[in-house]
């Protein structure tokens, strides 16, 4: 990443709370990091460490109790199209619309013209493969199918920033090593800045190009390291899922990336 | 496979290729037979059920040969369709079903007001919830001598009770829906900046669909009662006479064979209502959205 250029996304010294039953949480403490342009910046932790409430503070659904995120030169407050969510739940998709409806949706409330709006949703289903489903209802596609419309519905709305809240985790192995690679290919088309959770240390790897360690209660930065989506062994000859391994759990497990 | 022994025993038997032979079309997807295909058609079966039912009445109905207590089916037939041909039958029915739309319109409309009320403040979910409550469990019927009260002889009361039936049902069961609407879903519906109204439609009604439905069928349901319950009872309430005041006059002139007419014109109208209109509208909506549960 070049010096000159500026952060898309800055996050700074901010702390998140929610309540719990009889007390407050404290789900992320004093966390500060930025993502520049193009970057596919991996937020990577055990559960616990507040990863997902962070994703979802900085998608505006809800208020840090200190510190600013800004996008930009906005302060983020609420929701906006700008920052597109993909979630995990596979309900993420409208029902009551098909797969180009779901597709269309946030291009035709954000106040694009159909046929604009009509076009650009083409060209993001035939990026992820699905044209023969363009008029099917969610509940007739398998979860894969599912994703990937989540994710061609997040992507034709060309947000300033993707967010993907454990977008594969609810797949089978086999379709989440092919969505991986999907998303890949994707991100290298559309240039997309990436933020993306998740608490698989391989699939950190193989998707980052910048990884966030967090240890957890309450989330706290371990480490911000740098990735080429290839699992390296440094000078020292230890492999970098291990050298991740040891900084969360502070032990290490022998060839530890099959952690999943 | 830890144990070294059996790892090495694994090792020793040969690996296996195959080349799948191609399957027939025919085999990989038969098509079904003719008497499969009519066993799966419901209007068929339902048709079926509905003519078995009309046999087994008519023949029970012959066996006991007294008129006054059950007439045969074709006696009720023969009835309604001189009923209709006269005019009275025809005339009785739209009368109820103007009352019956104009309550259930009404109740609808202030169904979506309190709920919308509901669904936007603490205070308003907690008067629909302790309205619901106190109210849901009160007979429709038994509110009509009050209503007569209150708004005289005619339609004014009549549409009152049938409010009351409508709107405790579609209210509850809305507020009920809007509720159950999953987080992701929400939040999908915030993340492309939907706020107000464009939320509520774009998001909440058709997210909520199951269950608003399920009011809207509990709702008919409860008017049409109600209304052929209150001409039943208070016939002359409603002036001219609907459906009930049909019914109850025929009993007094002791013409059972119309009374039955008359309580098929409601049983027809029930089963159009719920096969074509409620039937049509979930096909075309949860059931094709996958949401029917």
């Amino acid at each position: 990443m070049s010096d000159a250029a500026q952060p898309l996304l800055s996050v700074k010294d901010v702390t998140l709370q929610y309540p719990a039953e009889d007390r407050v949480v404290t789900a992320v403490h004093r966390l500060s990091f930025d993502v520049y342009p193009s970057e596919r910046f991996v937020l990577l932790g055990p559960s616990g460490c507040g990863k997902s409430t962070l994703l979802k503070a900085i998608g505006g659904f809800m208020a840090p109790v200190a510190g600013e995120m800004t996008l930009g030169e906005t302060l983020i407050t609420t929701p906006g199209p700008d920052r597109a969510f993909v979630f995990q739940e596979f309900d993420q998709l409208l029902p009551w619309k098909t797969v180009l409806g779901n597709i269309l949706f946030p291009l035709v409330t954000g106040g694009m013209p159909a046929t604009e709006a009509t076009e650009r949703a083409r060209v993001y289903i035939s990026k992820v493969g699905l044209e023969k489903f363009a008029d099917s209802y969610p509940h007739t596609l398998s979860g894969g199918m599912k994703q990937r419309v989540a994710i061609a519905r997040a992507m034709a709305m060309e947000p300033e920033i993707l967010l993907m809240d454990e977008p594969f985790a609810a797949l089978d192995a086999l379709t989440r090593d092919h969505m991986q690679e999907e998303l890949l290919t994707l991100c290298a088309e559309t240039r997309s800045t990436v933020l993306f959770v998740t608490h698989s240390i391989a699939e950190a790897i193989r998707i980052g190009t910048r990884i966030l360690l967090l240890t957890p209660h309450p989330g706290q930065a371990r480490a911000e390291i740098n990735c080429d989506g290839v699992d390296r062994e440094d000078d020292s000859g230890r492999r970098l899922s291990s050298r991740i391994q040891e900084m969360l759990f502070g032990k290490t497990f022998d060839g530890g990336a099959g952690h999943e | 496979m830890s144990n070294p022994a059996a790892r090495e025993a694994a090792a020793e038997r040969p690996e296996l290729f195959y080349e799948p032979e191609s399957v027939p079309a025919e085999i990989r997807a038969a098509p079904k037979s003719l008497l499969t295909r009519l066993a799966d058609n419901t209007v068929l079966r339902k048709t079926l059920l509905l003519i078995v039912l009309a046999v087994l009445w008519e023949i029970y109905a012959r066996a006991l040969d007294n008129a006054l207590v059950l007439p045969t089916f074709s006696s009720t037939v023969v009835a309604m369709v001189s009923a209709l041909a006269s005019g009275e039958l025809p005339q009785a029915t739209a009368y109820t079903l103007g009352l019956l739309f104009k309550g259930y319109l009404a109740g609808l409309l202030i169904a979506a007001v309190l709920t919308a009320f509901a669904s936007a403040t603490r205070l308003g979910a907690d008067l629909l919830e302790t309205l619901t409550a106190m109210f849901n469990p009160l007979p429709s019927i038994a509110l009509l001598p009050l209503a007569l009260i209150w708004f005289g002889l005619g339609e004014g009361s009549v549409i009152f009770v049938l409010i009351h039936a409508v709107l405790w049902a579609v209210a509850l069961n809305t507020h009920a829906g809007f509720r159950e609407v999953s987080r992701t879903l929400r939040m999908v519906g915030q993340n492309y900046g939907l706020t107000g109204l464009r939320y509520v439609f774009r998001i909440l009604i058709p997210g909520a669909f199951p269950s608003i439905l399920t009011g809207l069928k509990i709702g008919w349901a409860f008017a049409w009662r109600t209304l052929i319950a209150a001409e039943l009872v208070f016939g002359s309430t409603s002036g001219s006479g609907g459906l009930g005041w049909y019914i109850f006059e025929r009993k007094n002139q002791l013409l059972i064979p119309d009374v039955f007419a008359g309580l098929l014109t409601v049983i027809l109208f029930g089963l159009l209502v719920e096969n074509l209109v409620f039937r049509v509208l979930e096909k075309r909506t949860v059931i094709r959205w996958g949401m029917s549960g």
